[in-house]
C-alpha cells in the first residue's frame, strides 16, 4: 500500500532530471500529477471564494472585513502551522486547543494573583513547552499512538486549566494588551494575522528548503527508512510537539488579550478546526505529504468563506456544513483524479483491440 | 501447533486480564469513595451510576467496531444531536408516538448517517478520519439549520418516553438495560461470528484480510453501518434522558467516546479490543467522575484526573502488548530450536 505514495512523493521532491531517469514516458497520469496539484485547486477555489464573497455584498473586499477575517482566523492559522508538521511526520496534535486553554487559564490566573504581566506571560510559555515535551515524550520516547496520547492531553490540559482558573473569567488586563485587537497602526492588518505570515514564512523556509524541512517528509514517508538513513526520527518528532506547545500556548496569550478575557473553556473544540484546516490544505494523514503553502490558501479560503457567508446571515454552526463538504472534497476530488488517470490508459488501449476484433 | 495455542491462550488471558484490570478499578474507585461518603452507596447514587454512562457505552460499543477494523467515527456526538432533535420534534408533532417507534426513528436517523460514512470510507478508500471529521461538521450543520434556534422542551415530550430516561426495571435504569442488552448482543457476535471476526482480521493486517478472502469494503461499510445506528438509538435515549435538546446535544462527545474505548483497553490502531472492554471503560470514566462529586472533590479536577487516566491506560496497553510479543518470541525462538 505505501509503496505506490512513496513513488509519487519522491516525483515531487526529486529534481526533474532524475525523475525522468526514474519515470517512464510521461503519461496522463503525470500530466495530470505536474499540472494539477491539489494546491493550484485551492488558489482557483480561494479566488472563486472572494468572487463568491464580493457578489454577495459589496463590502466584502474592503479592508475591515479582511482585518475582521485575519482576526478572527489568527489563533487557528497559527496553530495549523505546527500541526502541518506534526501531520506530515504521520502524527497528530489534538491537543493543540487545550493547551490554547490552558495558556489563557494560567496567564489570566497569574494575572489575577498580582503577577507582572510579562513574567506571567514567560510562565505561560514555559507551560506550552512543558506541555509539547510531555506528549514528545509519551509518543516518542514510551511509543505510545500519538491520537490515543493527544485524546489524553486534550483531556488533562483542559482539566489543569479548570483546576487553575476554576469557573473565574480573569479581566483587567493592561491597557497596552488591547491594542492587539486594533490593526497594527495604520495598516488594516491584525497583528495575530502577521504573526501568521511571519511564522508561515519561517515554517515553510525550514519545511521546503532545508534538510531538516526534508527529514520530516523522509519520517512521513517510512519512519525506519528514514531512521536507517541516520534522521533522528525521534529527536525530531519531539521537538516539533515542543514547537507546537509553544506555539498554541503563545497563540493562548494572543487569543486572550485579543478577548480582554480568559476562562478555562477557551478555545474548547478548535483542534478539530486546525485538524480541519491542515488537511484541507493538501495534507495527507498519512504522512509525507503537505505543504505550508497549501495551508496557507486553505486558511485564506476558510477565512474569506466565513467572512462572506456571515455577511448574508449564515450562523456559525450553518457554516460548518461547508467546511465539512470542503473536507469530503479534499480527500475525495484527488481521490477521483487518481482513479480517472488510471482508467484512462487502460480505455485508451483497449480501443484499437476493439476495431481489430 | 501446541505453542500456538500457549500462545493464543497467553493473549487471551492478558485480554481477561485487561477486562479484569478496569473491573478492579471500578471497584477500588468505588470503595474508596464509600469510605469517604457512604452515601455513594445508597440506592440513588448507583442508579445514577449506571444510567450516567449509559448513552456513552451504547456510542462505545458502535466507536469499538469501527475501531478495530483500523478506522474511526468521529461523528458519532454529531449523529446523535441530529437523532436526539428529530425524534424530539417528531413527537412535537405526533405527541402519541409509540415508545418504540421513537426509538426506531431514531436508530434509523443514525443509520442513514452511519451509512453515509461507511460508504465514503469504504468504497471510495479515503482515510475514515477526514471523511467522519467532515461528517461532523456537515452534520452538525444540518442540525444547526434544522433547529434553528428552538429548542425542544420537556413539556412536549410524552411522560412515557420520559419515563424511558429515568424510570427503573427491578432497581436498575431502563437506559442501562438497553445498553447492557446492546453489549450483549454485540458483543457474542464479536466472539462468535466470522462476519465480526473479519473486522478483527482487517484491523490487524488489512492486506492479509483482502488475501484472505475477507470483503474489506463490505466489512468496513457495516461497521460504520451500524455504530451511526447506535449513535441515532443514542440520540433517542438523550431524548428520553434529558427531555430537552438544543443544537449543541452531543458535541464534543466523539472523544469522549473514544477516550472510553481506549480506557477499555480496544487499540487504537486496531485489530483487538471487546465490546465489553469498552463498555466498562465507558463505565470506569463515569464512575470516577461522580466519585470526585461524592467525596467533595471540586468537580473542575474532573478532566485532569480523567486525562491521566487515559494517558495511564494507553501506556498500560503498550506494556502488556510489548510483553506478549516478547514471550510470544522467546516461544517461538524455542521451536526453531527444536
Amino acid at each position: 500500500m505505501t509503496t505506490p505514495e512513496i513513488a509519487v512523493t519522491t516525483t515531487n521532491i526529486s529534481t526533474t532530471p532524475e525523475r525522468e531517469l526514474l519515470m517512464p514516458p510521461r503519461s496522463f497520469k503525470d500530466v495530470l500529477r505536474s499540472g494539477v496539484r491539489w494546491e493550484s485547486g485551492l488558489v482557483i477555489l480561494f479566488l472563486a471564494s472572494l468572487v463568491y464573497g464580493w457578489s454577495v455584498t459589496s463590502y466584502f473586499l474592503n479592508m475591515e472585513t479582511l482585518f475582521f477575517a485575519g482576526l478572527n482566523f489568527g489563533e487557528i492559522a497559527i496553530m495549523a502551522l505546527p500541526m502541518t508538521l506534526i501531520i506530515i511526520t504521520g502524527e497528530i496534535d489534538l491537543s493543540v486547543a487545550s493547551m490554547l486553554g490552558l495558556s489563557a487559564s494560567t496567564l489570566g490566573y497569574l494575572f489575577m494573583h498580582g503577577w507582572n504581566i510579562w513574567a506571567a506571560m514567560a510562565i505561560c510559555l514555559m507551560v506550552g513547552i512543558l506541555g509539547g515535551a510531555l506528549n514528545g515524550f509519551l509518543v516518542t520516547r514510551l511509543g505510545l499512538p500519538s491520537i490515543a496520547v493527544t485524546i489524553g492531553t486534550l483531556t488533562l490540559y483542559r482539566g489543569i486549566a479548570l483546576i487553575v482558573l476554576g469557573s473565574n473569567t480573569a479581566v483587567g488586563f493592561p491597557a497596552w494588551t488591547q491594542n492587539l485587537s486594533s490593526p497594527i497602526g495604520n495598516t488594516h492588518i491584525a497583528y495575530d494575522f502577521a504573526l501568521f505570515v511571519v511564522l508561515a514564512l519561517v515554517f515553510g523556509v525550514v519545511l521546503h528548503m532545508t534538510a531538516l524541512g526534508r527529514s520530516i517528509y523522509a519520517i512521513g514517508l517510512q519512519p525506519e527508512t528514514a531512521f536507517f538513513s541516520g534522521i533522528r526520527v525521534k529527536r525530531i518528532k519531539f521537538s516539533l510537539y515542543v514547537v507546537s506547545g509553544f506555539l498554541c500556548a503563545f497563540a493562548g496569550i494572543l487569543y486572550t488579550f485579543q478577548q480582554a478575557s480568559s476562562a478555562s473553556d477557551t478555545g474548547v473544540g478548535l483542534e478539530l478546526n486546525v485538524v480541519a484546516i491542515a488537511l484541507f490544505g493538501g495534507v495527507s494523514i498519512f504522512g509525507g505529504r503537505g505543504t505550508i503553502f497549501g495551508v496557507v490558501v486553505s486558511v485564506a479560503i476558510f477565512a474569506s468563506l466565513q467572512s462572506s457567508l456571515t455577511a448574508i446571515n449564515i450562523s456559525g454552526q450553518a457554516q460548518s456544513i461547508v467546511t465539512g463538504c470542503l473536507l469530503l472534497l479534499s480527500v475525495l476530488v484527488p481521490n477521483a483524479i487518481e482513479s480517472m488517470s488510471r482508467l484512462w490508459p487502460r480505455i485508451r488501449s483497449r480501443r484499437p483491440s476493439m476495431e481489430v476484433s | 501447533m501446541a505453542t500456538t495455542t500457549a500462545g493464543s491462550t497467553f493473549v487471551t488471558k492478558i485480554l481477561r486480564f485487561r477486562e479484569l484490570a478496569i473491573v478492579v478499578a471500578i471497584v477500588l474507585v468505588f470503595a474508596l469513595t464509600y469510605l469517604k461518603n457512604s452515601s455513594f452507596a445508597s440506592t440513588a447514587s448507583i442508579q445514577q451510576m449506571l444510567s450516567g454512562p449509559s448513552i456513552i457505552i451504547m456510542l462505545a460499543v458502535g466507536e469499538t467496531l469501527v475501531i478495530v477494523t483500523r478506522n474511526v467515527d468521529l461523528s458519532v456526538g454529531s449523529v446523535l444531536g441530529l437523532s436526539a432533535y428529530l425524534v424530539g420534534d417528531l413527537f412535537v408533532h405526533y405527541p402519541h408516538m409509540p415508545v418504540a417507534v421513537a426509538l426506531l426513528v431514531g436508530l434509523l436517523i443514525g443509520l442513514v448517517c452511519g451509512v453515509v460514512n461507511g460508504a465514503i470510507v469504504a468504497y471510495a478508500r479515503v482515510p475514515a478520519l477526514v471523511v467522519t471529521l467532515g461528517m461532523l461538521y456537515i452534520i452538525r450543520g444540518i442540525d444547526a439549520i434544522v433547529v434553528n434556534g428552538v429548542q425542544i422542551q420537556p413539556s412536549q415530550i410524552p411522560q412515557s418516553f420520559v419515563n424511558l430516561g429515568s424510570g427503573s426495571l427491578i432497581g436498575i435504569p431502563y437506559l442501562f438495560w438497553i445498553a447492557a442488552v446492546a453489549v450483549a448482543i454485540v458483543g457474542y457476535v464479536m466472539r462468535t461470528f466470522r462476519p465480526a471476526r473479519d473486522l478483527y482480521a482487517i484491523g490487524s493486517n488489512p492486506e492479509a484480510a483482502i488475501l484472505a478472502g475477507v470483503r474489506v469494503p463490505r466489512r468496513v461499510f457495516s461497521a460504520f453501518a451500524i455504530s451511526g445506528a447506535l449513535a441515532g438509538l443514542g440520540g433517542a435515549l438523550w431524548l428520553a434522558e434529558f427531555a430537552t435538546v438544543a443544537s449543541t446535544a452531543g458535541s464534543g462527545y466523539e472523544l469522549n467516546v473514544v477516550a472510553a474505548v481506549v480506557v477499555g483497553g480496544v487499540a487504537i490502531f486496531g485489530g483487538s479490543g471487546t465490546i465489553l472492554g469498552a463498555a466498562l471503560g465507558a463505565l470506569l470514566l463515569n464512575t470516577i467522575d461522580q466519585a470526585l462529586v461524592a467525596s467533595r472533590v471540586s468537580s473542575f479536577w474532573n478532566q485532569a484526573v480523567a486525562g491521566i487516566l487515559l494517558l495511564v491506560a494507553i501506556a498500560f496497553d503498550r506494556y502488556v502488548s510489548l510483553r506478549a510479543e516478547k514471550i510470544l518470541r522467546v516461544e517461538g525462538a524455542h521451536r526453531d530450536n527444536a
